[in-house]
């Protein structure tokens, strides 16, 4: 077996008995349920949905992942003590990590939905894109975490880093959107606007699932934005390939980080 | 032999290790003392290659010791404050720890010797600090290596399992394997260490037999030497 598997599977074994994970599982299989047993149908469960994912998988999986990393410091010496190359200790620690939170996130929404037989009212492709889009971040913002987590070797300051990073994203950039469009209402915006949603991945997520559903009025100034320059073919594809960058990029500068620092 | 060449290490305008060189010989067990903040703690990460020096070379048996890590099968090393995966049982760590260098030979002695197969199914996170020095050290011992690197090995043991311990290193010397303890505790040292490396303020004061280090210090035991070497530093 090799090294990234190995370490990988001692990643699995260790977060699948965590009760943080399990609780992260089960809180979303909660809300799933809450969402059905108040009068919810399938689209509305969906929308729902997407909007508890965007707020709480990106925060998790910074938080969660900044605090593991820094607690598994000593036990990632160990593994790099040994007779083996940091890339594949690298990627086995990002796999350890990101895969069971992915796993944590899809068992917490898919199973209410597979029980509730969701799929019959709900568009099928809303509720695949919701997965898609929730596994993506889940990735993105784990890597991200451990960016933050290989650059600051202060826990609290990593931390606070991390929450910073969740607040910008979620938060606050639909303020400076909002702002931006106020005040720079008479210039050409749309391609910056496009170009500013890009960075986002947040912003992303909520575009992709919201096209495959009709709720046009929810996409707002950027999904609207998006929507009108690339069509509702091209736009969730574009969307969904950003995403998917989003997803390898911050692996790329984690790994490189990794490489790079002293322990 | 692990050979440090002329090693210097700054983190930012901080110089933590500057022009150390020093030869680890067979068979010996080298005592690597200093004060806090000496550099000890660098120059273990320098040999285990988790920071890499800033200048000066790292050799083993002649050869520099390469960046993707293959010398260091011939290391097992033993952190001061040994963490790993909460949930992991001891006996999952061993063995993803074997899994990882297959067809290494290993030794188990110290598993059964420190009763850590009587822990086997236990979560690591539960363990007391002393439960995972246990784990720690006998994982350092597990593959047989050629040096062994120990970070304040007794701190948390039991006299007991110290015991053992000490019986285990002087078996590895005799064994010809080379050993780098790195400990306050120098009364402890004094049973075993045959070299004394002194580091202060990233220089390395002294490097020799300890009854050098007793001879030029006129003292008969380690650590009031060690002392008399700092007091010396400090009036220089």
């Amino acid at each position: 077996m090799s090294t990234v598997s190995l370490v990988l599977r001692a990643g699995i074994r260790d977060l699948a008995r965590s009760r943080w994970l399990l609780a992260y599982a089960a809180g979303f299989w909660a809300v799933t349920e809450a969402l059905f047993l108040f009068g919810g149908t399938g689209p509305q469960v969906v929308l729902s949905l997407l909007n508890a994912m965007l707020l709480v998988v990106p925060l998790v999986a910074l938080v969660f992942g900044t605090a593991h990393v820094h607690a598994s410091r000593e036990f990632t010496e160990l593994l790099l003590a040994q007779p083996l190359s940091r890339r594949a200790v690298f990627l086995g620690l990002y796999l350890g990590l990101a895969l069971p939170m992915t796993g944590a996130f899809l068992a917490g929404i898919g199973l209410p939905l597979l029980l509730h037989g969701a799929a019959a009212d709900a568009p099928r492709l809303a509720l695949a894109l919701l997965a898609v889009a929730g596994a993506l971040l889940t990735l993105a913002f784990a890597a991200v975490a451990m960016v933050i987590a290989h650059g600051v070797d202060d826990r609290l300051r990593a931390m606070a880093r991390a929450i910073g990073v969740w607040f910008a994203l979620t938060i606050a950039y639909d303020g400076a959107i909002i702002a931006a469009v106020s005040a720079f209402g008479d210039w050409p915006l749309e391609r910056p606007m496009l170009v500013a949603m890009l960075g986002n991945p947040v912003d992303l997520a909520r575009v992709l699932v919201l096209t495959a559903l009709d709720a046009t009025a929810l996409l707002g100034y950027t999904g609207a934005l998006f929507r009108r320059l690339l069509g509702t073919a091209l736009g969730p594809a574009v969307a969904l390939v950003a995403l998917t960058a989003w997803a390898a990029v911050p692996v790329l500068l984690a790994r490189r980080r990794f490489l790079r620092r002293d322990f | 032999m692990m050979t440090l060449d002329g090693i210097r290490k700054a983190y930012g305008a901080r110089t933590v290790l500057d022009s150390v060189s020093l030869s680890l010989a067979p068979g010996r067990v080298v005592a690597l003392v200093g004060p806090n903040g000496s550099g000890k703690t660098t120059l273990i990460k320098l040999l285990l290659g988790l920071a890499r020096p800033d200048a000066g070379r790292l050799l083993l048996d002649g050869v520099p010791c390469d960046a993707e890590g293959a010398y260091r099968a011939r290391i097992g090393y033993a952190p001061q404050a040994p963490r790993y995966p909460e949930h992991l049982a001891v006996g999952e760590v061993v063995a993803m720890l074997r899994a990882l260098r297959p067809g290494a030979a290993v030794d188990e002695s110290l598993i059964d010797d420190f009763g850590l197969r009587g822990e086997w199914a236990t979560p690591v996170g539960t363990l007391s600090g002393g439960w995972r020095q246990k784990v720690a050290i006998a994982c350092a011992f597990l593959f047989l290596p050629d040096l062994l690197i120990l970070d304040e090995p007794t701190a948390g043991l039991d006299p007991i399992a110290s015991g053992l311990l000490k019986s285990h290193l002087r078996a590895a010397r005799a064994a010809g394997r080379t050993i780098l303890i790195s400990s306050h505790i120098l009364v402890e040292l004094e049973e075993l260490a045959d070299d004394v490396a002194f580091l202060c303020a990233g220089r390395l004061r002294f490097a020799g037999p300890v009854d050098a280090l007793l001879r030029e210090t006129g003292t008969r035991r380690l650590e009031p030497a060690v002392a008399a070497l700092l007091r010396g530093l400090r009036i220089a």
